[in-house]
């Protein structure tokens, strides 16, 4: 007992003689995730968090700039030949991987190899195009695809086109645990649930642009405590700020607030076909489009997103060169959503929407419900964890579904897999006949003019039978110390170190 | 002593087996899919398949239950359908975490419940005896979470004393990681301090009242050593059962605590490990923490026998 009290004396003791909490140390940039990321392999990735830390450790063949352009990386040139179906890299010359192997296209070929092979690789379907890889010299690689697929380029700026060390390869728990990679740094050390830390590859080829030394990511999932830990200094950065938290870090002096648009949407997905649970009024498409009418995207903008769930009426982001700035918005419109509910032979609703519970969602549901209120649709809500959700969206246990998703660079990204009759993401199971062949045409075309006219006419058939209703442009609102300079958001949320620095 | 040890061990075999029987049961009436929440966003149907022959999830539940027994009694406890960890290895780094985190609450907890307990009975009351129930009282009914963030905000970002959340290993830092936990401690340690006290208070009340204890006085002895050598001692055996039941709240509380501060251990692994679907985590769990709720109430008999030499006989 007595030892116990000593004990205890002292670490209280401590406490009050050493002050200040750990404090930024040199060129160490910590940075406060949403969530803990989950594997640390490319191929088997399935968060958007992933690719936040990837951006620093795996270099892709080619990157985005802010416009949504490609740029180069590892490499430095691509052709597209005349039938669309060989797509030829020239690569960078010099480049090492972390191991110091030397990269060039054997890697190349080695790398998108075991993405298109690993039994429990995530990126088959992204790579379903590609037929062969080629190693045509040292440093030109050729992807030879079975039909022309325009999205393959995004495709190779996301997670298929990071480059891990060959020789590291064949052993995939170690890849999970221990990620060799071509990116400016390199993996040192995760503690899962607590950090994962990164330390500069002095071998990377444009290494001269990093002055962090030291990158520490830390999830912390509470919003409140996220900031908290950048507001005492223990964080240098955090993404996904809460939208109710934007007017403090506005206000405060020693931070800085910084978003941009992103690439993804949140939406209200109608169960049209899946499942005995459609079976509601809403497979008419009057009483979908008097549901859109009933919802105010402004007020859920002002109201909850403090300004930065920028409205959306598609589900292509404006930074897209295929984003259709004719399509005309639905605005609230509570006379004519009656009238159309009327015309569909119904007064009163009642429907059920199903959301992954979260504070933004639940606040969301609450004024979709009072919104749709006024039109005569009782909406119940029904909150579950996000497991349940999408759970319940797989086997059409809902009605309407509210849901969201990252955005990816390609539009086929954001269209095939929730509009086409066969889409792995298409929970309502529409199906549209037209917009199937719209949507599959425009993945064959080489390049936005031939391409966008395909997807304007597909938005708009989309946006007349309104399968799913877009709310808002997925934001990245992120929250920074004024000692941190050089951050530019991109719409992909990644956080690009390129010039990044601390200084106080 | 070794055969009550002996019989305890045996009794905590079936009690382990239908810990995890419930466990096991209750996590797939849970309604999601762990394929699916790994599948990520794209939700590829092949990746689906393979992933759901991989871990057996397409077996019925009695099989899965028997091939997870089979894997557990060769010492494997599978791996983390998320991340790709073996169970054991979490456990092995997450584990550590936690008993820090249990210790420094509980010498918080000792520290504030039982000499306040001791007080508050010695001078039943007064003011002092009011003054420390209406500390208690306030301890067990300001939640967890809410101190918690409370004294984040002071301690940390307004006054900038200690680090608001995380975790250092004190192997890496000593200081700085007994400074990290000290909060999280603090908050852990002081509902349970607070019941504590309260039950030290009524233990000792019921002692004192007792006939030896007016003996030892009227031999003359001195007060402190009458309350000390006497009474507590005697108090001490209810305080040890409550204690053995208060490692049970210590790691629920954990899970809360964790949450707040970030600290990764097992009450986050855990809370994680449902959130996701992550069977095998939250088996191995589960398993574990059984097994260390069995191994400190076999304390809690054995720490009885050697507080009450009239057990020993018997």
């Amino acid at each position: 007992m007595r030892t116990l009290m000593i004990a205890a004396a002292l670490t209280i003791g401590v406490a009050a003689s050493s002050g200040a909490a750990a404090q930024t140390s040199g060129q160490t940039l910590r940075i406060g995730l949403q969530e803990d990321i989950g594997s640390l392999d490319p191929a088997r990735s399935a968060q958007v968090v992933d690719r936040i830390v990837f951006a620093s450790l795996c270099s892709t063949l080619v990157d985005i700039g802010p416009d949504l352009k490609f740029v180069p990386k590892l490499a430095t040139s691509w052709t597209t030949s005349a039938d669309g179906k060989t797509l030829t890299f020239k690569l960078r010359q010099g480049v090492k991987f972390q191991d110091g192997e030397p990269f060039n296209a054997a890697a190349v070929k080695a790398n998108l190899d075991r993405d298109r092979t690993l039994p429990t690789s995530n990126r088959k379907s992204e790579l379903a195009s590609v037929d062969h890889v080629d190693v045509i010299d040292p440093y030109t690689v050729a992807i030879v695809l079975k039909s022309p697929d325009a999205a393959l380029l995004a495709t190779l700026s996301d997670r298929a086109g990071m480059m891990l060390a060959p020789n590291t390869l064949a052993d995939a728990a170690g890849v999970a645990t221990h990620p060799v990679c071509s990116g400016p740094y390199k993996f040192v050390q995760r503690v899962q649930n607590d950090r994962i830390v990164l330390e500069k590859f002095d071998g990377y080829w444009d290494a001269a642009h990093y002055p962090i030394q030291r990158v520490i990511f830390q999830p912390i999932p509470d919003t409140t405590v996220r900031l908290a830990n950048l507001r005492s200094g223990s964080l240098d950065m955090l993404e996904r700020l809460a939208p109710s938290d934007v007017p403090a870090v506005k206000q405060d002096p020693n931070l800085r607030f910084v978003s941009v648009s992103g690439l993804g949407f949140y939406d209200l997905t109608f169960n049209i076909a899946n499942g005995p649970r459609s079976n509601t009024p809403l497979r008419d498409k009057r009483v979908r489009e008097a549901f859109e009418l009933a919802i105010d995207r402004d007020a859920i903008n002002r109201v909850i997103g403090a300004g930065i769930f920028a409205p959306a009426n598609q589900a292509l982001p404006k930074s897209s060169p295929y984003y259709d700035a004719a399509l005309p918005f639905t605005h609230r419109d509570i006379a004519k959503a009656k009238a159309l509910l009327k015309a569909a032979g119904h007064e009163h609703l009642n429907l059920e929407l199903t959301f992954g519970n979260n504070t933004v969602a639940s606040q969301i549901a609450q004024m979709l419900q009072a919104m749709v209120q006024e039109a005569g649709i009782n909406l119940k809500l029904r909150p579950t964890d996000y497991a349940a959700a999408l759970n319940a969206a797989h086997n059409g246990d809902f009605e309407v579904l509210f849901t969201g998703w990252s955005g990816r660079v390609d539009p086929d990204g954001n269209l095939h897999q929730f509009n086409t009759c066969s889409g792995n993401l298409n929970y309502g199971h529409y199906c549209n006949a037209d917009v199937d062949k719209l949507l599959n045409d425009a993945r064959e075309k080489p390049d936005v003019a031939t391409r966008k006219p395909l997807y304007d006419a597909a938005a708009k058939l989309l946006a007349d039978d309104d399968p799913i209703v877009y709310l808002y442009a997925q934001p990245w609102p992120f929250a920074l110390s004024k000692k941190v300079h050089g951050f530019a958001p991109y719409p992909d949320g990644l956080i690009r170190l390129r010039d990044v620095s601390i200084k106080d | 002593m070794l055969r009550i040890v002996a019989n305890r061990l045996i009794v905590a075999v079936p009690t382990l087996i239908l810990v995890s029987m419930l466990i096991f049961g209750l996590q797939k009436l849970l309604p999601g899919d762990p394929v699916l929440a790994m599948a990520g966003e794209d939700q590829d149907a092949q990746v689906i398949a393979t992933l759901r022959a991989k871990y057996h999830l397409d077996e019925p539940v009695p099989v899965q239950y028997a091939l997870w027994v089979r894997d557990v009694a060769h010492g494997d406890l599978g791996t983390s359908l998320r991340t790709d960890v073996p169970v054991a290895s979490l456990i092995a780094e997450k584990l550590p975490v936690t008993l820090q985190l249990a210790v420094m609450a509980m010498i918080f907890a000792l520290g504030i419940g039982i000499p306040a307990g001791i007080v508050s009975a010695a001078y039943r009351g007064t003011a002092l005896d009011y003054g420390a129930n209406v500390i208690a009282l306030s301890g067990m009914s300001i939640p967890n979470f809410w101190l918690g963030i409370m004294l984040i905000f002071i301690v940390s970002v307004r006054w900038h004393l200690l680090p608001s959340s995380g975790y250092v290993p004190p192997t890496e830092h000593f200081w700085l990681s007994i400074k990290t936990m000290l909060m999280p401690a603090f908050v852990l340690g002081a509902a349970l301090g607070a019941q504590l006290m309260r039950h030290t208070r009524s233990a000792m009340l019921s002692v004192l009242r007792a006939d030896y204890i007016r003996t030892a006085r009227a031999k003359g002895l001195l007060r402190g050593a009458v309350i000390v050598r006497h009474a507590f001692r005697n108090a001490l055996i209810p305080i040890v059962t409550v204690l053995a039941l208060l490692f049970g709240e210590l790691l629920a509380g954990a899970v809360l605590t964790e949450q707040v501060f970030t600290i990764p251990g097992f009450g986050k692994l855990v809370v994680d490990a449902v959130f996701n679907r992550d069977y095998a985590v939250v088996q191995g769990v589960v398993l574990v923490t059984a097994l260390s709720f069995i191994i400190v109430n076999l304390v809690s008999d054995v720490l009885y026998i050697v507080l009450n030499p009239r057990l020993r006989r018997s």
